[in-house]
């Protein structure tokens, strides 16, 4: 009985040995895993600021204002100023749209065939 | 322990007599005596499950607690560059609206190490063919003495440079990588800025430190690595700087000014939107201080926060808020103004003569360096001392850049009576832009003291109340009708009412004693718009000449109104401002008196 506990409790052991070697090992990937990622991470974050001061300057005020200069026959664009206000009731109200022309032609289906047909019976 | 026999000899016999059968007796004594012990090894049982029980909840709870706070922890990202000690990370800096001023870039610095060089002489050759400063013949020199095994070359490499170094194929020469402070809106806000460059170097990385501006300010907060992903948000507005440099350098180049500045401020929060000095600098290129000539005229000395220049008449303001406040006049006070005004040898006179009386608002909007002087009189030297420090005037104007704690405004040795009348009206004592605006500010939002700030504000805090309400709103008026109907027609702006004062001072003579000749300083000092402020802004144009006339003007309704007008006219629909028509903007005012 006694052996038996004996044996019992050295293979816990072993068995308890070889799963901390396998927590252990895989604790070291994931940490080796985690720098890997912390690494890219940081490239990315490096690449993005890099796009985000590209950006930045690509954006400046003065460039901007070299291109509105350049593109003015286009764009058109002017500085607002307090011309470019105005009221509510300056902008007109949209007059409704009329999707169809009136003077093409027109399919319709069914009603208008039935409608002829009836006609035709009251007809003398 | 007395140890009950099982079989006690008195009870058998007693039970024999009777004719009981004696075993029972032994019977019963043996079951109380396992009982007893029973009750024992339970007991016992029971304290080592309690003290086994107790250990594992120690350990349970030890490992909770551990996983707790793993869990708690914030999540640590590993900065780019963070190595030997010497962390390179350094904050990026916003606009208020989001838009990069400041940011970092990873770059290379080059170096050589000598002892691993194939070829030092066609390695010296090529590097002078990349960069066309360097000298062939000494850099072989340096790269061949034996007692230097490490040598710098290049602190910062673009990435072309980086390639074209590569392609020499020379195993001594190495690339470092460093982190390099970028501002990609150029010279825009550089004054605000300042400039950053290297601190300890090694060759994993470099320190990036400011030198000056805000990125010196606020030197911890930036590098603080707890707050590294967080920007730091200004209260600058990009597009609204861009504009009014780019009406200022205008204003600049057509007036012939030496420099040029323009504090653009929130009346009610003391948020700076604008701040502009000219000439700038560009901060990824930051100059070397200037080591001769003047101070003032290099590019590097920010006229809006160090440049402390006597004013001239738009100092009369504070003098006529002073003598409303106090109950010594009322806008429409008659004041005596013949001149000049004699005072032992110095005699006060005015730009012209303006009759024998004139009303107080008369004479800030007529600006009567008489009138001003004689309003002052009657509230002396100690009275305007406290008024001005209330207002922040007579010390440093704080401000989050490097520079503004060093810079402090010229006062008379002696506060005399004479100091009291020259300084109401602008001479005597030096004041800086920024603090004229942050004193205009506080005179036209309700009377609260505004302290200047670089920093996006999120709500109002009001000061400390300088002037009444009741005050404010006169001093509103008058200041719109200095516009309307004074020296500075040129900032009448359809839509948007604006409310200011002039101010044209002599310059002093840098070699001591006097004024020089045709030398002015012009100032505008407006708020706008009039009727509810929300903005106060100050352009001050040093020894400007307009001379589209017959002869050189040079006063500031000529010279800095124009350029303020022009700038307001362009910011103020940037601003969220909408546009009233003057009528509206004169009938709140006089309702509100």
């Amino acid at each position: 009985m006694r052996s038996l506990l004996y044996l019992f409790t050295a293979l816990g052991v072993i068995a308890l040995a070889a799963w901390a070697y396998r927590e252990n090992h895989l604790t070291q990937s994931a940490m080796n895993e985690r720098s890997a990622l912390e690494r890219e991470i940081s490239n990315l974050e490096g690449s993005l600021r890099i796009q985000r001061a590209e950006w930045a300057y690509l954006n400046r005020p003065d460039r901007l204002r070299e291109l509105v200069d350049i593109n003015f026959e286009r764009l058109k664009l002017v500085p607002i100023t307090a011309m470019h206000f105005g009221e509510i009731g300056q902008i007109a109200y949209p007059m409704p749209q009329f999707g169809a022309d009136l003077g093409e032609t027109i399919e319709v289906f069914g009603a208008i065939e039935t409608l002829s047909e009836t006609l035709e019976e009251q007809l003398p | 322990m007395i140890r009950t026999p099982l079989r006690p000899l008195a009870r058998v016999l007693q039970a024999r007599e009777r004719g009981e059968n004696p075993d029972l007796i032994e019977r019963e004594n043996r079951r109380l005596r396992q009982e007893a012990a029973r009750d024992q090894a339970r007991s016992r049982a029971e304290t080592r499950l309690l003290a086994l029980s107790l250990l594992f909840m120690c350990a349970f709870v030890v490992l909770g607690a551990r996983m707790g706070l793993l869990a708690a922890t914030e999540p640590m990202e590993v900065s780019r560059g963070a190595s030997e000690d010497i962390s390179s990370a350094r904050a990026d800096i916003v606009d208020r609206n989001g838009r990069v001023l400041a940011t970092n870039m990873a770059t290379h610095a080059l170096y050589a190490e000598t002892r691993r060089m194939v070829d030092p002489e066609h390695a010296a050759q090529e590097l002078a063919r990349i960069f066309p400063d360097i000298d062939a013949a000494r850099m072989v020199a340096r790269f061949t003495d034996p007692n230097r095994r490490f040598i710098w070359i290049r602190t910062r490499l673009s990435p072309e440079q980086m390639q074209e170094v590569h392609d020499i194929g020379e195993p001594g020469l190495l690339f470092a990588p460093r982190e390099m402070r970028l501002y990609p809106n150029g010279r825009m806000a550089a004054h605000v800025l300042g400039g950053a460059s290297f601190g300890q170097q090694g060759v994993r990385a470099a320190e990036v430190i400011g030198v000056a501006g805000s990125e010196l300010f606020f030197e911890e907060r930036l590098r603080d690595p707890a707050r590294i992903g967080e920007p730091l948000r200004l209260s600058l507005d990009l597009t609204v700087q861009a504009i009014v440099t780019e009406v200022l350098e205008g204003g600049k180049r057509v007036l012939n000014a030496r420099g040029a500045t323009a504090v653009l401020m929130d009346v009610h929060t003391g948020e700076i939107i604008s701040l502009v000095s000219l000439p700038d600098f560009d901060p990824n290129n930051r100059p070397p201080p200037p080591t001769e000539g003047e101070p003032a005229d290099s590019p590097l000395f920010n006229r809006a926060v160090q440049g402390y220049y006597e004013l001239g008449s738009v100092m009369k303001t504070f003098a006529v808020a002073q003598a409303l406040e106090d109950g010594e006049v009322t806008p429409s006070t008659m004041i005596d103004t013949r001149g000049p005004l004699t005072w032992g040898r110095f005699r006060i006179r005015d730009f012209r003569n303006y009759g024998p009386q004139l009303s107080v608002k008369d004479v800030l909007v007529k600006s009567s360096n008489i009138g001003t002087a004689r309003i002052m009189q009657t509230i002396g030297a100690e009275r305007q001392q406290e008024f001005l420090r209330k207002l922040g005037l007579l010390e440093s104007m704080p401000l989050e850049v490097s520079e503004a704690a060093r810079a402090r405004p010229l006062l008379p040795d002696r506060w005399s009576d004479l100091s009291v009348m020259t300084i109401s009206y602008g001479h005597g004592m030096s004041t800086s832009p920024l603090a004229l605006a942050a004193a205009y500010a506080t005179l036209v939002n309700g009377g609260h003291k505004v302290t200047p700030t670089l920093l996006r504000q999120a709500q109002v805090r009001p000061g400390e109340q300088v002037i009444s309400e009741r005050t404010s709103q006169q001093i509103k008026l008058m200041l719109h009708q200095t516009v309307q109907e004074g020296t500075a027609s040129f900032a009448r702006i359809p839509g948007y009412p604006v409310g200011g004062k002039t101010g044209s001072a002599d310059k002093p003579n840098p070699r001591g004693g006097g004024y020089k000749q045709d030398a002015v300083l012009a100032t505008f000092a407006s708020v706008f718009p009039s009727h509810e402020p929300r903005y106060a802004l100050v352009v001050t144009l040093d020894e400007p000449v307009d001379t589209t006339g017959p002869e050189p003007r040079r006063t500031a309704g000529w010279t800095a109104v124009p350029v303020s007008g022009e700038i307001t006219r362009r910011v103020a629909p940037l601003l969220d401002l909408r546009p009233v028509a003057l009528d509206t903007a004169n009938a709140t005012l006089l309702a509100a008196q």
